[in-house]
Parts: C-alpha cells; structure tokens; sequence
C-alpha cells in the first residue's frame, strides 16, 4: 500500500501482474513526455497554422498507437461474436475480450466479474437507474428489494455533478416517487460537508457523487462521505470519470458500492466504458437492457437470467473497444499512474499559478496550493466563453467552452460558462504556459480590461 | 485582417458591448400580445444554442400597414405583405457572435415591411451557410454583413442565426393573431 497526497491508498501493481517498466519514484518530466507524444499521431498536426496543443482531455483523450492497433489487430485476426460460438476464432475473441474485463478491473483494485460493460459512464449509471427502477416494480424478487425507492425515500447528489450523474437519478426519484436531495457547493467550490452531514440522514438510501470534478478539478473526499452514506445504510454510487483516468484508483480500498468510468477519457476509444459494483450487490440487481446473452433459459413467457456481469450485457458486445481499452490501460499501468498523477498535478498548480497573474480572469473553484486535477476552468470577465475559445482555437489550443455539462454547478458559481483546459500525460509544461499568455491576449483583442497583471 | 479579425469585425465587437433593442422584457401577457392596448400584434420566440447555451428572446410588434379589422374582406388572418415591423426587443445572453447579432438585427429589421425583414432574413440566411463563398451584399444587409467572416465558421453560424431565427418564429406567431 502507498499513501498518496490526494487521499487515497493504491496498491502499487505488483511485479507478477505489472510490466512495470518505469521506476515508482522517478517522476516523468517534459523529456519524457515528448517520448510519450511520439506515441499519439493525433497530437502531430498544425490547426489553424499552428502545432495543436491538445488542452481538452477531461472531454474526449487521445489515442496511443498500441490502442489503435489493438483494435485494428482484432478485427484483422479475430473478430467473431463472443459468448455466442464454438468455433475458434469466436473461442479466441471471447478469451480476449474476457482478459480485457480483467485488465481493466485490474486496473480499478475490482474483480473481473464487477465490472460490467456498458457504453460509457452515462450509459453505466442509468444502467445504475433502471436497474433500481426495475427492483422498486418488483422484479428480481427478494434478492432486488434492497435497491427498491418509494416514496419517502431519498436519493441523494451533489450540486457539483455532471448532468450524467444527475438527470438519471432525477428521473429515478420522479419513476420511483423517492425525492432527490443535493449536498450543496460553497462559494470556493467545494462541498458543504457540514451540510452533507445533515442532508445525508435517515431517509437516504442512496448517495451518489462525482470523484473529481470536471469543473472545478476538486478532488472530494471520498471516504468521509461513504462514512456518512454507511452511517445511514445508503448505497454509494462514485462518478470516476475524471479520477480513473488521471489519479491511482483503488475502488474496493474506497470502499464504494459502484462506480462508473468512461474508456474515451482514459486514451481508449469512443464507446466503452464500465460499471464497477461489488459483487454481491450486483448478484441481488434485476437486469436493465434484456435480450440474447443475458439468459439461461427461455421460454415463451419467461427467461432465467445469467449472473453478473452477462446478466448486464444484453446483445452483441463493443468487443473491439473493450480489447482497445485494456490497451489502454496497459499504457497507463506500464506509465505508472502515480506519475500521470505527479505529472497533472504538477501541470494543475502551474494553471493556477499562470491564472492568478492574468487581470479579469477567475478561477471556478480551488485556488494555488490545493490539491486539484490537472485541469482549470475560468471565466474572462466581459468575454464570452464561446469567444475566448475562438481566439484560442485560432492559436491552435483546443479547449472546452460552455458549462461542462455541469449547469447547476456553473449557476452556483455565478456563471452560464467557462473556458476549461484540461490536461493529460501528454501535455508538456510549455504547452501550459501558451495557453496562458495566449488567454492573456483574450482581454484585449476583445477591447475588455484584462490581460497580464502589471 | 487575421481570420479572426474577419470572424470579430469591430462593428460586430461593439455592437456586442451596445446590445440595441435589449430590454429587461417583462412576461408577455395575453392582453398585450393582442394588443389590447397598444393595437400592435406581438409575439416573442425564445430560441438556446444547445452547443454553448446562448439565449435570446426576440418579441416582435406587428403595427401599421394593414391590420385585420380594417383589412379587405377577402384576406384571411394574418398581416397583409406590407405591415410593418414596428419595433423589436430582446433579451438574451450570449458569445459576442448572438448577442451583436441581435443588436444588429433589431437595427436593420425595425420600421421594415414585412416582406422586406423576410426578404433580409433568407438573403442573410443564404450568405451565412455558403461557408464564405457568397460575399456579403452590404446594400441589402447593412450593417449585418459585418457576419460575412462567420460564414468560414461552421461551428459559429448557429450564433449568428440564433436572433433570426427567434425573428422568423416570432413573426409568424404574430401575424397567426
Ligand atoms: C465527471 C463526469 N461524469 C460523467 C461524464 C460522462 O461521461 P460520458 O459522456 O463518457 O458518459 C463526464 C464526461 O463528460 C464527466 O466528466
């Protein structure tokens, strides 16, 4: 076990099931980051005259080659439907894909068979929903009543969450008639604890939050607030999007009931990613998509269902995408996720830092010196954040504009909008430090008052 | 010029900052929008940017011309080709790009006819989607030919739409009343 800054314990991947090729406790610098984006074609190309510098990770991440080639490589020799054939070459696509079930619960401290695929965390957590929905009808007999809501029963979010880890419980509470409740957001960003301690109370049945957030880049802390969740016997739902990509996560050592991930966001393709769920609280859940796959026996008017995880696969599988993400994951594991870690937050504090010496320019959320994720969201007073993302995109700097999907968070900030640069392993220190004297031109091409402090 | 000095024009940049035709707009009651008082037809559309979260609200005023009591007998409901646009608010919030289009807008289209805005309208329309292969034509447009660069903008064209676009369904909810 390794005790890390941001609060969490990993365990260090162990030589047996590591190709560990650095060392722990060298941290990477720019020099081996330029080897690192040798392993992106994406990253080598000019936008609007200038070389790209890729600042939007936190949206979509980029590919190394041994991710494209994972997936070339299945469909030139093994393509087949899994689970579904005798022959040898579906035999070998179901082995492949079940070792990548394995590398990615590997990855996230989970067992093989709690990790579910889905399509990405947002199809994760409304498999999540309806899966509940389904138990509060009845189905899943007695094993399901413990994910059943009523009316009287609360459910409960932060006000910081991404519209994935929101609008599903939202139209859980209206379907169920159980009430959604929120942990509210303080002026710095962060969570209310001392009002979680109250929202979060006997009527709670489930409390579900995001690891990271994608706005702010604070990290919460995850193991006061499944304290609070256990005092009360709720579930605790964790969004890993922006943790599992960037951070070492251990989800047993966190000790959350589920979790849900995007593959895109962690140098894997568009269209995988998982639900984590420990496994005697996915063995008592009623199956949400239903069809082929999923069943033992069928007759005409019922089916017996497969146990977890098939029994949350209905229909043909993103074979070729799980295979690429555990390619994925093989290019953090053999990076070292401690490093990526070091790295962001490295890259994080020198945002922050550039920030605070730009007139007009407010950071949403934490400031210098609390731990954040490699990212940073500001609004530039007087300049739109559709605008300054223009003017940074004619330098070649793509960044996110707009609310993140994260609207009430921006309402409680005070904004509609912001400009967020989110970084990942590929980014350099220069790269940083353009998309900060670039932003310090925003201010006066747009003829506002801003730009570097004097 | 940069491509971004085209895209921000400085027309575009101050009207931005001017907002013209921006009111705090209080809700639109029945009464008024049958021109109880006023005998003015006005009707508002609201229209959002889904990518970004724009928003305007464009609230129309059909006036003089021919309004339907004194109109001939055989037309049917709705303004007759040269009522006029009698004024134009909004309310909105917004990139530089909707929110001096708005500003634009109520400028060139006020005191119009009908068919005249209609005309301005598709003409704008049609030079805004040709990704910059139509120019601008300045006599008809006015001022809104300044948006001649954000037609090289796919992902801007929306912005610049957005007040029109909250004109054109405006328009013809009060010319149905
Ligand atoms: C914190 C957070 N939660 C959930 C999501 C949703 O991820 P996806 O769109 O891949 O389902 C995202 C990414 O946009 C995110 O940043």
């Amino acid at each position: 076990m390794k005790e890390y800054p941001w609060g969490m314990t990993s365990l260090a991947p162990s030589s047996a099931s590591s190709t560990a090729l650095h060392q722990e406790s060298v941290p990477l610098t720019n020099i081996d980051v330029e080897r690192i984006r040798n392993d992106f074609p994406v990253l080598h190309q000019s936008v609007n005259g200038h070389p790209l510098t890729y600042l939007d990770s936190g949206a979509t991440s980029q590919n190394p080659i041994s991710v494209l080639e994972a997936e070339q490589e299945y469909y030139e020799q093994r393509n087949a439907a899994v689970h579904r054939g005798a022959h040898t070459l579906a035999v070998e696509a179901t082995e492949v894909f079940e070792a990548a079930r394995e590398t990615v619960a590997a990855f996230v401290g989970a067992q093989a068979d709690e990790i579910v695929w889905t399509s990405n965390a947002t199809e994760a957590i409304n498999l999540l929903t309806y899966s509940f929905s389904n138990a509060s009808l009845g189905l899943g007999g007695l094993a399901a009543r413990q994910f059943s809501l009523g009316t009287g029963d609360e459910i409960v979010v932060t006000e910081m969450e991404h519209h994935a880890n929101l609008i599903p419980w939202q139209q859980l509470a209206l379907r169920t008639g159980a009430t959604l409740r929120f942990i509210p957001v303080l002026d710095d960003g962060t969570l209310d604890l001392l009002a979680a301690a109250n929202v979060v109370g006997p009527h709670t049945r489930l409390l579900a939050f995001t690891h990271g957030s994608n706005v702010t880049g604070t990290i919460n802390p995850v193991a006061e607030l499944v304290a609070l969740a256990r005092k009360v016997g709720a579930l605790v739902v964790l969004d890993a999007c922006q943790t599992v990509p960037h951070l070492p996560v251990d989800l047993k050592a966190l000790d959350v009931d589920f979790a849900a991930f995007s593959g895109h966001k962690m140098l894997g393709p568009t269209g995988i990613g998982a639900l984590y769920g420990k496994a005697e609280l996915l063995a008592g859940m009623p199956p949400f998509l239903t069809g082929g796959s999923m069943i033992t026996t069928v007759d005409m008017t019922h089916a017996e269902f497969l146990a977890p995880p098939q029994r949350f696969e209905a229909g043909t599988q993103r074979i070729s995408q799980a295979i690429a993400l555990a390619a994925a994951v093989d290019y953090l594991r053999e990076t070292g996720m401690d490093r990526v870690a070091a790295w962001e937050a490295q890259l994080g504090q020198r945002l922050v830092t550039g920030l605070a010496e730009i007139d007009g320019v407010r950071l949403l959320g934490p400031g210098l010196g609390v731990e954040r994720l490699g990212l940073a969201a500001v609004d530039v007073a007087g300049v739109h954040a559709h605008d300054v993302g223009q003017f940074l995109d004619d330098a070649g700097i793509a960044v996110r504009v707009g609310h993140h999907c994260a609207q009430p968070l921006h309402r409680r900030l005070g904004v509609t909008a912001s400009t967020r640069a989110s970084t990942y392993l590929y980014n350099t220190t220069d790269e940083v430090d353009l998309f900060l004297a670039t932003l310090a031109e925003v201010a006066p091409f747009f003829g506002v008052n801003g730009g570097v402090k004097r | 010029m940069s491509d971004l000095q085209t895209l921000y024009q400085t027309i575009i940049l101050e009207h931005s900052k001017a907002r013209h035709g921006a009111v705090d707009l209080a809700p639109l009651t029945d009464a008024v929008s049958r021109g109880a008082a006023s005998g003015l037809r006005v009707a508002e559309s609201h229209q959002i940017n889904t990518t970004c979260g724009d928003e305007v609200t464009l609230r129309v005023s059909l006036g003089a011309g021919a309004s339907p009591e004194t109109d001939t007998p055989d037309s049917t409901a709705g303004a007759s080709p040269d009522t006029a646009v009698s004024d134009l608010v909004w309310a909105g919030e917004g990139c530089s790009i909707s929110q001096a289009s708005a500003s634009i807008l109520t400028d060139t289209l006020r005191g119009l006819s009908v068919t005249e805005a209609r005309a301005l309208l598709e003409n704008f329309r049609e030079m805004l989607r040709s990704r910059g292969k139509i120019e601008p034509d300045e006599e008809i447009l006015g001022d809104a030919a300044a948006f001649g660069g954000v037609s090289r903008y796919p992902a801007r064209v929306k912005c610049a739409m957005l007040p029109w676009v909250a004109f054109e369904a405006a328009l013809i909810e009060a010319e149905s009343q």
